[in-house]
């Protein structure tokens, strides 16, 4: 991760800053301190990391070896691999697979492509913070509350979507009660929440492309999608693969929504037929809900598979940053 | 916490010195890159303002939606769905939602409830105070101790000198990489029983206040703020960048009035980085108030307004006259206080995530 945080750095061409980051004077002017005055400006920060991430992630691993009864953690045995087996042959597993992956391409395909068009429009129109301010407003309310405005908006008898579509003749859809629409529509819900920021982040990059390059082609008379094909995109490049893995990351932990909108009005998450059922929602369940957590074992099983698959991501995207980045250069 | 996390390691990482690109923004940066253009630039631009003006629009709609519902009476809702304005107008809902129907003496609650009935509402008391206190105790808990805590973290990161600095900041940021999810279970055992596991031997802490034998710190203050009021990593990673940018000599001159290093963290470091810690608070506020898998999982009876509104959407039957006003209304109210906070400072937050890549 903290090679993901320099790559920003480096992608995203800060060299002035990075150039003069003021070193550290050697021993002088009283800044050399040893551990003694460090120790006691990072103990609640250490005290913090210990219990609330490092310890836990040494026990979710382990119980992700044991039948874990939530109620009676006590009673937990070590069975090696079983749960991974249990969890890796339950098809409910596999369907919040298959589900997951399908939302998650659907949001970050929708999400990538229009916030970058708005990038783009930004850069030629616009540097006002107000635009910018409006755009980013949805990513910071609560997942609650964008899950019951569009649980509102969307329903297929009081919503003001299908209102709008019965204009064009189309009948009324239950976007979140209907199995093949339900996916789609938290797609389209969470893109509307992510759109604005990840443009800002693009904007952000876009800034950095020498003007000069677009003077230049200007001047051959290239046009304004030429100019997009051939310099802002190469360009950009390492920004993009850097955003496209985070919001990855992000998106394959959608819970908050489907908890708060999933099922539609009067269903619950999950619903319909398990078509909202993401693999956040399967471990969870798993973990807290089925039997009082009896098989907590299998969520924690669940849950590490998910982490080894979102580290996985990242490895895969430094790579990818790695081999675009030279091209300002 | 939750999904803005990481995706807040981009808005660090690009928000290396925001003084400076605040400025570089408002001079007016655009250079001489613009082309008059030919005439397909003409039509171009009104139509891309047109686009970007109706991406606008659908970003606020949703919010205005629920606001224009939450003005409406429920039954004109259910026979006016499409109307852009609140069809029979009123305030009724906000203060019926805002009325908790225990304080209501006997004749009070019965008239309450047919004014309730006359505009189409759900009579069930949702007492919604409860939540919202809940609220701003824990995000105001959560945002002085993580911004304070971190503070300290990252002057230590960017300040001292002491050995394996880099590789602790390493370990540190390593933290990001851990789902919620994954920490979820022994995040909630370490809450519930009090009781760390360093599986050689286990250190009791039931001692510790509002500890209850049964349920240890579920659902208490303390147990809500827990995971989060000590550190997150992208608190520590964000002030660090700030804390290395302050100039040594302001500090050297600290020295030389025999300041030692908690006076010059409080007097020289703490003042001179308001900007930023009151951009990081502001962000830490809001993550704390919209906050939902862990307050969800640890503090069922002492609902924050996250969770009581995920609540009050699974009481609310699939009937053929749902309580729309009523539920918009409660939503409305609870990103009231984000609404507030960006429309003050939406700015600060906005620089954030610009950074200062602006030659």
């Amino acid at each position: 991760m903290h090679h993901m945080m320099t790559t920003v750095e480096d992608a995203i061409e800060v060299t002035p800053s990075s150039g003069k980051k003021p070193r550290r004077v050697k021993s002088g002017g009283g800044l050399s301190d040893g551990w003694g005055v460090a120790f006691w400006f990072l103990l609640p920060a250490m005290i913090g990391f210990v219990l609330f991430y490092f310890l836990p992630t040494v026990r979710a691993i382990g119980i992700s070896f044991q039948d874990f009864p939530l109620i009676n953690a006590d009673q937990a045995e070590w069975i090696g691999l079983e749960n991974y087996r249990n969890v890796l042959g339950d098809d409910i597993f596999w369907n919040a697979v298959k589900v997951t992956i399908y939302y998650v391409v659907l949001n970050i395909g929708l999400q990538t492509v229009l916030a970058l068009g708005v990038a783009v429009m930004m850069d030629r129109l616009t540097k006002s913070v107000f635009v910018r301010s409006i755009l980013l407003l949805p990513w910071l309310l609560p997942n609650v509350m964008v899950g019951l405005l569009w649980l509102f908006m969307l329903d297929p008898t009081n919503g003001v979507v299908n209102d709008w579509l019965g204009y064009f003749g189309v009948d009324p859809i239950g976007f979140l009660s209907n199995p093949s629409w339900a996916i789609p529509a938290l797609a389209l819900i969470n893109t509307w929440k992510f759109t604005g920021y990840t443009a800002l982040l693009l904007f952000a990059g876009i800034q950095t492309v020498p003007g000069s390059l677009y003077e230049a082609a200007a001047l051959d008379g290239a046009s304004e999608f030429t100019m997009f094909k051939t310099i802002t995109l190469p360009l950009l490049r390492p920004v993009l693969a850097l955003v496209l893995v985070i919001s990855l990351i992000g998106s394959f932990q959608v819970f908050d929504v489907v908890q708060a909108a999933g099922g539609g009005l009067g269903g619950s998450p999950g619903d319909p037929l398990n078509s909202t059922r993401v693999l956040y929602l399967y471990i969870y369940d798993k973990s807290f809900v089925d039997g009082f957590g009896k098989r907590a074992g299998e969520g924690a099983a669940a849950a590490t598979m998910l982490m080894v698959g979102l580290l996985f991501i990242t490895i895969l995207q430094l790579r990818i940053s790695r081999a675009g980045e030279s091209d300002l250069a | 916490m939750s999904d803005l996390t990481n995706q807040q390691a981009t808005a660090a990482a690009t928000a290396l010195d925001l003084e400076g690109t605040a400025d570089e923004v408002e001079g007016g940066t655009p250079p001489a890159r613009r082309r008059s253009g030919g005439g397909k630039a003409r039509i171009g631009r009104p139509l891309a303002w047109a686009l970007l003006i109706v991406i606008m629009i659908a970003s606020l709609f949703p919010v205005y939606w629920a606001l224009r519902t939450a003005l409406s009476n429920n039954t004109a809702i259910i026979n006016d769905t499409d109307n852009l304005l609140p069809p029979e107008f009123t305030t009724f809902n906000f203060e019926r939602v805002l009325t908790n129907q225990s304080d209501l003496s006997t004749d009070e609650l019965r008239q309450f409830r047919e004014d309730v009935s006359a505009v189409g509402g759900n009579d069930t008391n949702f007492n919604i105070w409860d939540p919202i206190r809940h609220s701003i105790v824990t995000a105001t808990l959560i945002t002085v101790g993580q911004v304070f805590f971190c503070a300290m973290a990252a002057y230590a990161f960017a300040r001292l000198k002491f050995k394996g600095r880099e590789a602790l900041f390493t370990v540190f940021l390593s933290a990001l990489m851990v789902p919620p999810i994954f920490a979820l279970i022994p995040n909630l055992i370490l809450i519930r029983d009090l009781e760390i596991d360093l599986y050689v031997f286990q250190i009791d802490m039931g001692w510790l206040p509002f500890a209850d034998e049964k349920s240890g710190w579920t659902s208490t203050y303390p147990g809500l703020v827990a995971p989060f009021i000590l550190m997150t990593p992208f608190a520590i990673f964000f002030l660090r960048q700030f804390f290395i940018g302050i100039s040594k000599e302001v500090e050297e001159a600290a020295v030389l009035d025999g300041a030692g290093n908690f006076r010059r963290f409080f007097q020289v470091i703490l003042p001179m980085a308001a900007a930023p810690i009151f951009t990081l608070a502001l962000i830490t506020y809001v993550n704390a108030w919209n906050e939902f898998l862990w307050p969800f999982t640890a503090g069922k009876e002492l609902n924050v307004i996250t969770v009581a509104l995920n609540d009050f959407r699974a009481q609310t039957p699939g009937t053929t006259r749902p309580d729309w006003s009523g539920l918009m209304t409660a939503t409305f109210i609870a990103g009231a206080p984000i609404l507030v906070l960006f429309g003050l400072f939406g700015r600060k937050v906005v620089d954030s995530i610009q950074f200062s890549g602006i030659k």
